[in-house]
Formats: structure tokens, C-alpha cells, sequence
């Protein structure tokens, strides 16, 4: 029931935040307020309860019988991380907008808590049905604050999310169903559970064909190269709530969708597209890098980073042992914080100076020394520093991707170079040099602002030197997904031709006394080369197998 | 005529009833309220006799009628939905200063028409109940002489119907010709016995039969009509054209060839992709193309009926449900958007422009939602009616395999999202006022309580559906089973 509540409880508040608005500016703001911080403390409290077989927490009723569909959620570890990044960056997104949002706060605050509720849907459920649902339900709202609240050119940026989001979500649709008859035709029993689809046997063209279009679903929301265009748009032009909670949720949920369901639901299929979702990964690592350092305004800017950061995910994802995937994870929590916190410094210099045209700035450390050096903060989280969040997540995920594609890897890491430069060029053109001609009227940041932002470096501090209750937290969640496939082993089993008995390549072993691996020698340490924590499993990592996956193995059957 | 075919047909009979009812009273006293009250308690008259036959065997009145609990399910809809169109009229009609009395005969008679039609099982009933509907329409769309383009859009009509009338009637006289016989089930058994269309005469027969059809479900290539009568007629017959005069004709096509295996009959499978694909692409597009919001949703139900043909060709009962259940979503969907547009019209023109809308969510929240609600069902958004309807409709298309309609049915209704989005952007977008005052919207008259009532009601059936469909699903599936059992 507890999971019910934290999807409900934004939903109702949402709802009551409208009716609010109608008398009172200020009601709506502290019902928002008050309708993220719960969940947010529900879900916190469910942190470090024990889980009862794989779900911290599940919830089924039924829905609609006759179609085989249930209202059935769940928690794991993962899906526990995402759902406290939903209502923390949430209740940021509020406050963010206290002031700003003064044209219909009630409407606003109606689409601000379905998204959250969307997206807390999303990461809990495991219907497929009422994941569609969700998935579905959360585009609506961002459509409306792009829209209305975002800045000139918001229609045009408003449609385009749209009709992405919209145009792929049917080809999901579409995917779902073709799962769901395939199991149907399989066993006879009509389901969209998750538990139950796992495993469904599927010929190989339909199992590609079912498996690309959950991808493209999944890489358009991510996004993933070539799918990404719709994201600088979208980020430019929504008001600063909706570009945080498009970068630091939004965004998410396409990872999540790619762990959670691509590869445990087409474990054949994905194998054999792997070697091409990595090299969208590079490519989207690279070109993100590099377009971001061709923009002049400052929010597409960042918004190019997130594809170049996003493009780490999908990389990780599809190298698909224990590393890579606890990489994805930070990763993307980090992604959110500090892309969060870099819209909420874009959003604010462009309340204060109305442009967002770095042609403009230069020189305003002087002026506003709090926000320069904060600004500096998350320049250098984005860039990967280490001792900073980011720099935990990419690791890992290089460190994993390591293994199963060397070339991959190389092109990945020199993403780090991109995002070195155009993290210090932000820092370069808006903070140092001659003072532009809108710096007089800059101000420094205020309090509420300042508080912001510190409780997110605050997270990013922590989650840089002391991974170690997010990456034990995910741990359970990652090794059941990985033990429901085979798959590293299925490449170099079909690579030699023979089947090969193996142990799980990865360091999978009692959760209580978890090999997590910070707490081993350090990847903390920047130099450190990390030995793997049991030597016998990662002899049989698929080190040698597929080392050029960033082309296609002729090998395979496509 | 035994009492137990009375006590089947009642619901046919009372409708009957009140024409020449209405038509009396008119004759003494004048009053479009009275005669209002006079239609609409004879369709509640005919929706509570419904129960009567419901679950029984299903019962044959000499050849031509069938009555069944699809047939039932069917006849409940078109009341319904004549019910609210009923309602409609006559707020909109109040409008205007001429006799207004005829339009209730109208009306019923049309409504009688696309009762026949939904328990027919002959092909005589079938022509009979589509000539009634047709021939009530003509004046419909022209009652309102006055208005621009309304009688440019009756004649468009008489001509294009009557056409396709005759188009019916040859198919039908083909098929005769070869079979020997007008049943339904006669038919379908021969064409199944023979293992599929062999002689040039039925396969002809079936193309021109569903070239009529078409034309009434207003499907590429027979859709040329559909803006310009969509736009020309007054609103609410606008919303009577759309559901209900369609909803009959897909009840007829159902029944016909629900006992037909289409993979057996290539060239008729054919034949429908190539309608059901060209109308979605078509209708999609071409709506891109409208400034008007009553040519956008006339061609959106070009492609709605493109959808509805997928689920209809992938056949069996989970088509024939899917099929159902889609049109039951749409039905609202469209008399939600046709009674909110009617209602926004001042009396000289109809408030159809996409620029009429700008702003209206800031200046009148109550239309804008409502008309927001149909909109989104029709993109097919969660929550909605809409939603669950696209659901199950892909699901039967994706359990009958048909992956290339269903792709274009992906991409179709993608294009399809950008016109639906106009609208809504214009209404969301910041009034600047003088565009709504000048046009004239925003100062329409207030709601009347009934139209607020029957549209909130509409819309809270959309929003029930999207939440919990279960019990509509139970229903249809029950109803589509039952169509299923006949043959």
C-alpha cells in the first residue's frame, strides 16, 4: 500500500493544488510542497529496509482482469534510488519555482506533481500495462509547462517533446503487446507481468523486432544518438522546474526502462544488438561533447551535455556486467544533481539578466562571487571530478564497458576531454574576462537559491567520496536482473562455437557481506587500477570477447 | 406478428411511434421544446425496453431482423448517442428563429434508420434502414438554410449518397445474382463453404456493398465528402453524421462479415488494408492541412475509421470488441468535441476556426476542459477512454499479426498528434483578448443546464473508461461473443 501512497499522494496533490489556486497564489506552492516531501520521506524510510526475496516493497490489485492487466507495483533497490531522486529533485523543482512561477501557479503545480506521480509510476511498476501508463501519463503535464510557462520559442519546443515522446511510445505500445501475445501463444495465460514475460521465448526476428521497439522508446526518452534532437528544445526553452525535472527525471526513466526491461525481457536480442547500441553510446558521448561547446546560449549548452552524459548510460548498459550498470546508476543520479543544479544557475542568471546569450556575459565572478564558485562546483562535477559523484559513475561504467569493448572504451573516455572543455568554457566566457554588457544588473544569489544548490553539491560530495550506500542499495537489484540473463557468457559461448560452463562473470555473492566495490581497493583512488574483488569469476569476464564490439561481429546471426 | 416479435422489435417500434407522434403534435401545436421533450422521452421509451430481449436467444423476426445481444448493445449505443444529440439540438436550435419542430421528425426517422440497420441480417433491411438514415440526413444538414454553406453541403450530400446508394444496391444485386439468396448468414455460409471469393460476381458484389459502406464511414477513397459536410452542416447533426450514422454502418459490416475468415479471401483482405492504411495516412495528413477545427476532426475520423478497420480486419472476437469498445470511446469522444464546438457558435456562423480557441482555457475553463477531455481521447491519451480504446485496438491488430498496419497506425497517429496539439495549444495559449471577444466565442451564449449535463456526463464516461474499463470490457466481450456464436 505504501507504494500506492507515493504515487497518490502528488496525483491528489496535484489536484488540490489546482482547486487551490483558484482563491490563493501561496496555497498551491506549500500543498506542492508538502505533497513531495512525504513521499519523499515514505520512500526514504523504505531505504535499508531489508528486502523480502527480490521487491522491498510490492502492491497488487486488480484492474482490468478480462485483459490480463493488474495494478501491480514494486520496489527494488534501483527502483528505491529512482523514486527518492523523483520527489528530492521534486521538492527542489519547488522551491526553484516558488518565485518564478507566478502566471497560474495552481495549473503549474498540477503538471509539476502528475509528473512526479507519473514518474514514481514509472520506476514502481511492473505491469507492463500500468508501465505504459505511467509512461505516458508523465508527457501530457511536461507538454503543458514547456508550453506555457517555458520561454519565446515554447510551442515549437513543446510539439517536438510531444511528438517524440508520443511517436515512440506507440511503437512501445506496439512492442508490449507483441510480448504479451507471444507469451500468450507461449503458455496460454494472458498476463503484462513482468515476472511472468521474463523468459518468454521468442524467434529471433520477432524477439529483435519486439526488443527495438522498447529501444527506441527507451533511447528517444534518454536520449540516445540519433534520437536527441527533440532534448535541446525541449531543455532551452522549458521554465527552470521543467529543465530539471526533464534532465534529472525525465531522462532517467529511459535508462531505467533499458536496465529494467530491454535486456532482461531480450536477452538473445540485445546481445546481438549490443555492438550498435554501444557506438550510438560513443557517438552520442562525442557529438554531445562536441555540440555542446558550439553553443552560445547557455542552456542548450548544458542541455548537450546531457546527451554527451547520457551517452555513458547507454554504453553501460549494454556492456551489461555489475560494473558498467552500478555506474549507470550513479551516473544517472549524479547526471541529475548536477545538471539540476546547472539549469537552476542557467535559470537563475536568465531571471536576473533575461538572455541566456553567453555573448552577452563574461566577468561576473566579481559580481557574484556565491554563484561563480558554486557554478565552478558543478562545472567540475559535470567535467568528472574525482571525489564528486560523476566521476564514480563514469568510471565504472568505463571500467565495465572496459571488458567487454576496449575500442568503446577509448572513444568513451575521451568524452571526459569534451566534457573538461566545455565544462571549463562555461566557467571561461561567463564568469572570467571582461565584465559583458549585462553584468550590471546581476545579483547574487539569494538564499533560497543558495540553499538549493548547496543541499545538491551536498549530495554530489556525498555521493563522490561515499558511493557506497547507493551502489549497495542497487547491488541485489543488478545481480538478480544480470542472473535472469546469461548474456556477457552468451557472446563468448557463441563466439567459440561451444558452450562453456561458467559462473556468473561478476562478483555476485551474498548481499550481506557485499563485495561493493568502492569498499575494496579504491576506484575512488583516481590512479588506482582497480583489481577485481574475486579473482576466479572475472577471469571468465568476456575480456576477450568481444573486444571490437563497436562493430558488429560477423559472427553473429543479425 | 406474434406478441414475442413485438416485445423483440418494441425498441424499433416506440421510435416509430414518436415520429408520427411528434409529427401530430406539430400539427396542433407548435413548440420545438415540446417536441424536444416528446423525442427525447421516446428514446428513453426505446432504451428501457431494451432489457426486454437482452440475454436471450437470439430471435429472428421473419428474414430480415435479427435480435441478439450485439444487436441489443448496438441499439443501446445509437440511442444513447441520438439521446445526446437530441439534447444538443435543441440548445442549439433555440438559437435560431424559424420552425424548428420538423427537425425532431428528422431526426427520428434517421435515428429509426440506423436501428434497422444494426439488427439487420438481410440485405433488404439493410438498404431499407440505410435509405431512412440518408434520406432524414439530407434535410438535417440543410435545416439551417441560412447559414453559409449549408445547403452546398446537403446537396454534396444527396449526390454523393445517392450514389453510393445505387452502388449498394448493384453489389447487392451481383451477390444475389450468383448466391441466390439475401441472408446474412446464407451468404457468409457459401463464401466459407466455397473457401473464398472465386467467382468475379461476389468478389465485385463485396467491393461495391463495402464501397457504400464506406462512403458512409467516410474511408479513403470514398471520404471527399466528409469536410465539407462536416463543416456545412449545424453542429449537432455534425456530431449525429459522425457517430451515430457511422456506428450503425460498422454494427451492419460486423454482422456480415464476422463469419468470414479473412485470410482466406486475399483479394478481400486486400482491398481493406489498402482502405484501412490509405485512410489513416490519408486522414492524417490532409488534417494537418485545416485552419478549421470541424474539417480537422472531419478528416481525424477519415483515420479513426482507418484504426477501426484494423481491429476489423483482424476479425474473430477480439476484433469484433476491439472494434466495438473503440467506437464506443470515439462516440463520446466526438459528441463531447461537436456539442462543446455547437455551443461556442454565435448564430451567424459556427465558432470552427482554430483561432476561435485561443485563449479559451483562460476565459471559459468549463468548454475549454471539456472540449480538451474529447480531444485527448481522441489522441489517445491515459486517463481517457481514448487511451484504452488505441490499447485494444492495437492488441487485436498485434494478435492477428498485422505488423505493417500496426507500424502505420504508429506513424499515422503520430503525425496525427500535431493537429490535435493545435487546438489545444490555441486554447492554452495566453488570451489575447481581442481575437475570442471579436470572434465572438467567448461571448456565446452560457450553457444551458442540459447540454452542461449530457456533455459532463460524456466526459465522466471518458474519464470512468480510461480509469476502469472493466466492466465496459465484460460487456462487449460478452456482446462480441454473442456475435460470434450466431455462425
Amino acid at each position: 500500500m505504501i507504494l500506492v501512497w507515493i504515487i497518490a499522494i502528488p496525483l491528489l496533490g496535484g489536484l488540490a493544488a489546482w482547486a487551490a489556486g483558484v482563491r490563493s497564489a501561496s496555497a498551491p506552492r506549500w500543498i506542492a510542497l508538502a505533497t513531495t516531501a512525504v513521499p519523499l520521506l515514505v520512500a526514504l524510510s523504505l531505504w535499508g529496509t531489508d528486502a523480502d526475496g527480490p521487491w522491498i516493497a510490492t502492491f497488487e490489485a486488480a484492474w482490468i482482469p478480462s485483459a490480463g492487466i493488474e495494478f501491480y507495483l514494486a520496489i527494488d533497490g534501483l527502483g528505491l534510488l529512482f523514486v527518492i531522486l523523483t520527489y528530492f529533485l521534486g521538492v527542489l523543482s519547488v522551491v526553484v519555482s516558488w518565485n518564478s512561477v507566478t502566471d497560474r501557479p495552481g495549473f503549474f503545480y498540477l503538471n509539476l506533481l502528475w509528473i512526479l506521480g507519473g514518474t514514481a509510476g514509472v520506476f514502481t511498476a511492473l505491469d507492463l500495462f500500468l508501465f505504459f501508463f505511467c509512461w505516458e501519463l508523465m508527457v501530457l503535464p511536461m507538454y503543458f509547462i514547456i508550453g506555457i510557462w517555458g520561454h519565446e520559442n515554447r510551442n515549437y519546443a513543446a510539439i517536438k517533446f510531444f511528438l517524440f515522446t508520443q511517436a515512440s511510445g506507440l511503437l512501445l505500445l506496439i512492442a508490449i503487446l507483441g510480448l504479451h501475445f507471444a507469451h500468450a501463444a507461449e503458455t496460454g495465460i494472458h498476463t503484462f507481468r513482468y515476472d511472468d514475460l521474463l523468459g518468454t521465448t521468442l524467434s529471433p526476428g520477432l524477439g529483435m523486432g519486439l526488443m527495438l521497439g522498447f529501444f527506441v522508446a527507451f533511447a528517444v526518452k534518454l536520449p540516445a544518438f540519433p534520437f536527441h534532437t527533440w532534448l535541446a528544445d525541449a531543455h532551452t526553452e522549458a521554465p527552470t522546474a521543467g529543465s530539471v525535472i526533464l534532465a534529472g527525471l525525465l531522462l532517467k526513466t529511459g535508462g531505467y526502462g533499458l536496465i529494467r526491461f530491454v535486456i532482461p525481457l531480450f536477452p538473445e536480442a540485445s546481445a546481438d544488438f549490443a555492438p550498435f547500441a554501444m557506438t550510438l553510446g560513443v557517438i552520442g558521448i562525442l557529438y554531445g561533447a562536441k555540440l555542446a561547446f558550439a553553443q552560445s546560449d547557455l542552456k542548450r549548452l548544458i542541455a548537450y551535455t546531457s546527451i554527451s552524459h547520457m551517452g555513458f548510460v547507454l554504453v553501460g548498459v549494454f556492456a551489461w556486467n555489475t560494473w558498467a550498470l552500478q555506474g549507470v546508476v550513479v551516473q544517472m543520479i549524479a547526471h541529475g544533481l548536477s545538471t539540476g543544479a546547472l539549469f537552476i544557475l542557467a535559470g537563475g542568471i536568465q531571471d536576473r539578466l533575461h538572455t541566456r546569450d553567453m555573448n552577452l556575459m563574461g566577468g561576473f565572478w566579481p559580481r557574484a562571487p556565491r554563484m561563480a564558485a558554486l557554478a565552478l562546483f558543478f562545472a567540475m562535477a559535470s567535467l568528472g571530478l574525482p571525489g564528486l559523484g560523476n566521476f564514480v559513475g563514469e568510471f565504472l561504467v568505463l571500467l565495465g564497458s572496459f571488458q567487454v569493448s576496449i575500442t568503446a572504451t577509448v572513444f568513451a573516455a575521451l568524452g571526459i576531454v569534451g566534457a573538461t572543455v566545455y565544462s571549463l568554457w562555461i566557467i571561461q566566457r561567463v564568469f572570467h574576462g571582461e565584465p559583458g554588457e549585462t553584468a550590471g544588473s546581476l545579483v547574487d544569489l539569494s538564499p533560497r537559491e543558495l540553499t538549493i544548490l548547496g543541499v545538491l553539491a551536498i549530495g554530489l560530495l556525498g555521493l563522490g567520496l561515499y558511493p557506497r550506500p547507493v551502489l549497495q542499495t542497487a547491488e541485489p537489484s543488478v545481480s538478480v536482473l544480470q542472473a535472469g540473463t546469461h548474456w556477457a557468457s552468451h557472446n563468448s559461448d557463441l563466439r567459440d562455437g561451444t558452450y562453456v560452463e561458467h559462473t556468473d562473470s561478476l562478483p555476485v555473492q551474498s548481499t550481506a557481506e557485499s563485495p561493493v566495490l568502492p569498499s575494496r581497493a579504491g576506484p575512488l583512488s583516481p590512479h588506482g587500477r582497480l583489481t577485481p574483488p574475486t579473482a576466479a569469476p572475472a577471469a571468465d569476464s568476456p575480456l576477450q570477447a568481444n573486444n571490437d564490439a563497436a562493430t558488429p561481429d560477423p559472427h553473429f546471426p543479425q | 406478428m406474434t406478441l414475442l416479435d413485438l416485445q423483440m422489435s418494441l425498441p424499433l417500434v416506440v421510435v416509430a411511434a414518436t415520429a408520427v407522434t411528434v409529427m401530430l403534435v406539430i400539427s396542433f401545436y407548435r413548440n420545438q421544446t415540446v417536441s424536444a421533450i416528446l423525442t427525447l422521452a421516446g428514446l428513453l421509451l426505446a432504451g428501457a425496453c431494451l432489457p426486454l430481449a437482452w440475454g436471450g436467444e437470439p430471435y429472428r423476426i421473419a428474414p430480415l431482423v435479427l435480435i441478439d445481444d450485439f444487436a441489443i448493445f448496438y441499439l443501446g449505443l445509437l440511442l444513447v448517442a441520438s439521446f445526446a444529440v437530441t439534447v444538443l439540438s435543441h440548445s442549439y436550435l433555440e438559437k435560431y428563429r424559424m420552425e424548428r419542430g420538423e427537425f425532431y421528425i428528422l431526426l427520428l426517422l434517421s435515428v429509426l434508420g440506423a436501428l434497422t440497420l444494426a439488427v439487420s441480417d438481410h440485405f433488404v433491411s439493410f438498404f431499407l434502414g440505410l435509405e431512412l438514415l440518408s434520406v432524414s440526413l439530407y434535410v438535417m444538414i440543410g435545416y439551417l438554410f441560412t447559414k453559409e454553406k449549408a445547403v452546398e453541403a446537403a446537396v454534396k450530400y444527396l449526390f454523393l449518397a445517392a450514389a453510393t446508394s445505387a452502388f449498394l444496391l448493384f453489389g447487392m444485386a451481383l451477390i444475389y445474382a450468383e448466391l441466390g439468396t439475401m441472408e446474412f448468414a446464407a451468404i457468409v455460409e457459401s463464401l466459407t463453404r466455397d473457401g473464398g471469393v472465386r467467382s468475379p460476381y461476389l468478389l465485385a458484389g463485396s467491393v461495391l456493398i463495402l464501397a457504400g459502406a464506406g462512403f458512409k464511414l467516410s474511408v479513403v477513397p470514398f471520404h471527399m465528402w466528409t469536410p465539407d459536410i462536416y463543416q456545412g452542416a449545424p453542429a449537432p447533426v455534425t456530431a449525429y453524421l459522425a457517430t451515430v450514422s457511422k456506428g450503425c454502418v460498422v454494427a451492419v459490416l460486423l454482422r456480415l462479415f464476422s463469419g468470414i475468415d479473412l485470410e482466406l479471401h486475399s483479394g478481400l483482405f486486400l482491398v481493406l488494408a489498402v482502405v484501412a492504411a490509405s485512410s489513416m495516412i490519408a486522414g492524417n495528413l490532409l488534417a494537418l492541412l485545416q485552419d478549421n477545427i470541424k474539417r480537422i476532426l472531419a478528416y481525424s475520423s477519415i483515420a479513426h475509421f482507418g484504426y477501426l478497420l484494423v481491429a476489423f480486419i483482424a476479425g474473430g472476437t477480439n476484433g469484433a470488441a476491439a472494434a466495438t469498445f473503440y467506437l464506443v470511446t470515439y462516440f463520446a469522444a466526438t459528441l463531447i468535441a461537436f456539442g462543446t464546438i455547437g455551443f461556442l457558435s454565435p448564430t451567424d456562423q459556427e465558432a470552427d476556426t482554430v483561432e476561435d480557441y485561443r485563449g479559451l482555457f483562460w476565459l471559459r475553463p468549463g468548454p475549454a476542459a471539456l472540449l480538451s477531455i474529447a480531444l485527448f481521447s481522441l489522441l489517445g491519451l491515459p486517463l481517457s477512454a481514448g487511451f484504452m480504446g488505441k490499447f485494444f485496438l492495437i492488441g487485436a491488430g498485434t494478435g492477428a499479426g498485422l505488423w505493417t498496419l500496426l507500424i502505420l497506425l504508429a506513424a499515422s497517429s503520430a503525425i496525427g498528434l500535431y493537429y490535435y496539439l493545435r487546438v489545444v495549444v490555441a486554447m492554452y495559449s495566453s488570451a489575447d483578448g481581442n481575437t475570442v471577444k471579436e470572434r465572438g466565442s467567448a461571448a456565446a451564449p452560457p450553457f444551458s443546464a442540459s447540454v452542461v449535463t449530457i456533455l459532463v456526463l460524456l466526459a465522466l464516461f471518458t474519464i470512468a473508461i480510461g480509469v476502469y474499463p472493466e466492466p465496459m470490457i465484460n460487456l462487449i466481450q460478452s456482446v462480441a461473443e454473442s456475435l460470434a456464436g450466431i455462425l
